[in-house]
């Protein structure tokens, strides 16, 4: 690579998980948990969704273009670790390296969850609850589901942590420690929403 | 009645090789025991008698060592997994058998030698110092608060001993990451009242090219691991902060030199 990229990329790719990857997840899962309100509230709330004005855009340039660049330099740097939590196994070394095992997951789960709803509806199929529904019946589907839906959220979580201290918003220790705590919450309030949510689908909640 | 006690001994597991290029090899010692050792007297002791365990002769086991009283950093090695200085590794405090690796993240020389070159390199690549030199004397520079020297004093305890670099998962053959103790350098002469005329030329050196600060991945084994109790990534996310400041004034501002 030519000089003087790296700092540039590595902070886009910082900025892009949070704004607008982590807004887009945010948005998706409120959108996700109207299912506990019944089919009806559900299927209304994915019908705004996709009827909001320039959604092709808004879709392309929130969306799609971000999740690709945040996936691919995402991976070179995942690629480049050599990870050591046998010899020493501190908190944030796990946290260094389970964020680079959930980007992987991510984007696997990723593109399978676009290939079955988002590119299923390009072809004609129509995004509602009974589609969820038809998927989550599968045991498996619903286990990769819920590995998925957990993978991204502590991937958002401790990425905002970093993303913190990638911008020299967090730099004492202290700040440090408390921004763990916040994410940890972050982690399980997001991880209980997503659940709760694909458990409706499933009917096993609701 | 028994006659002899048996003889205490310190049983150590060293990973040994030839040359930078051949394939490193574990080898076994078996050396008798005297209180208050450290890893270096353990290895000199080697050195006395080079015998294997199994009562094989070898070559004396080759190590690198100065100032014994851990303000160098020559004697670093990966002792009982964990990077650290030789000479205040207490053989008593040790688990035995006493596992001794060379830092391998560095070209490894020799047995448990190293080369710890790019260290300096780094060092000169963020210019690690304060230039004063001229054609005419320019007097004497600003004062420094003493709170703030008092504060710079914990950050100019770095001896350049590699630890940092071999804990870094991030410091490795797949990458070129500078490692956390010359990144801390920058924000040490960055304090210095004298030093920080030079602060925007440090800080866009960090951020140009490959191996920068940028490459940092959080996973913090660097403080964990410094002997000298350092605080390098609270170092890192100052410098982070200082660059992102210093990117917006490179790119929308004019007054950016300094």
């Amino acid at each position: 690579m030519s000089t003087n990229r790296e700092y540039i990329f590595r902070r886009l790719h910082s900025l892009l998980g949070v704004i607008p990857i982590g807004g887009f997840l945010v948005a998706h899962l409120t959108v996700n948990w109207f299912a506990t309100r019944g089919e009806e509230a559900y299927n209304q709330a994915a019908n705004f969704m996709s009827n909001l004005p320039f959604v092709y855009f808004l879709e392309a340039f929130f969306i799609f273009i971000p999740i690709i660049l945040h996936a691919v330099y995402g991976l070179y740097i995942a690629f480049q670790a050599r990870h050591n939590t046998k010899r020493f196994g501190y908190f944030r070394n796990w946290m260094f390296r389970f964020q680079r095992i959930s980007g992987v997951l991510v984007l696997i789960f990723v593109s399978w969850h676009v290939w079955e709803t988002r590119i299923a509806a390009a072809l004609g199929a129509e995004v509602n609850f009974q589609m969820m529904a038809d998927i989550v019946d599968n045991p498996a589907a619903l286990i990769a589901y819920i590995i998925g839906i957990t993978a991204t959220t502590f991937h958002f979580a401790n990425g905002l942590w970093s993303f913190a201290v990638t911008w020299g918003i967090t730099v004492s220790h202290k700040s440090q420690r408390v921004a763990t705590y916040v994410s940890a919450g972050i982690f399980l309030a997001l991880t209980f929403i997503g659940l709760q949510s694909i458990l409706t689908f499933a009917g096993i909640l609701g | 009645m028994s006659v002899e006690t048996e003889q205490k001994t310190i049983e150590l597991i060293i990973l040994r090789q030839e040359d930078p290029d051949s394939k490193p090899y574990e080898q076994n010692f078996s050396i008798p025991y005297r209180p208050n050792m450290n890893v270096i007297s353990a290895l000199m002791e080697i050195r006395r008698n080079p015998v294997t365990k199994e009562g094989e002769d070898t070559t004396p086991v080759a190590w690198d060592a100065s100032c014994l009283e851990e303000v160098c950093g020559a004697c670093s090695m990966v002792i009982n997994g964990k990077p650290r200085q030789s000479c205040t590794a207490l053989v008593d405090k040790l688990e035995q058998p006493i596992r001794l690796e060379p830092m391998n993240t560095f070209p490894v020389m020799r047995d448990l030698t190293i080369d710890r070159s790019r260290m300096f390199e780094s060092l000169k690549r963020v210019k690690a110092w304060v230039p004063i030199d001229g054609t005419y004397d320019l007097g004497p520079g600003p004062r420094m608060p003493e709170a703030k020297r008092q504060w710079a004093y914990e950050l100019s305890k770095c001896m350049s001993c590699g630890v940092c670099l071999q804990a870094c998962p991030n410091v490795n053959d797949k990458s070129q990451f500078i490692g956390p103790a010359a990144l801390s350098q920058v924000r040490l002469f960055n304090a210095h009242p004298t030093g920080a005329m030079h602060k925007a030329e440090r800080l866009t050196t960090i951020m140009d090219g490959d191996g920068g600060l940028a490459q940092c991945g959080n996973s913090q084994n660097c403080v964990e691991s410094c002997p000298k109790d350092i605080p390098l990534t609270t170092s890192i996310a100052a410098l982070n902060r200082a660059t992102t400041l210093q990117a917006f004034k490179n790119f929308f501002g004019s007054d950016n030199t300094a």
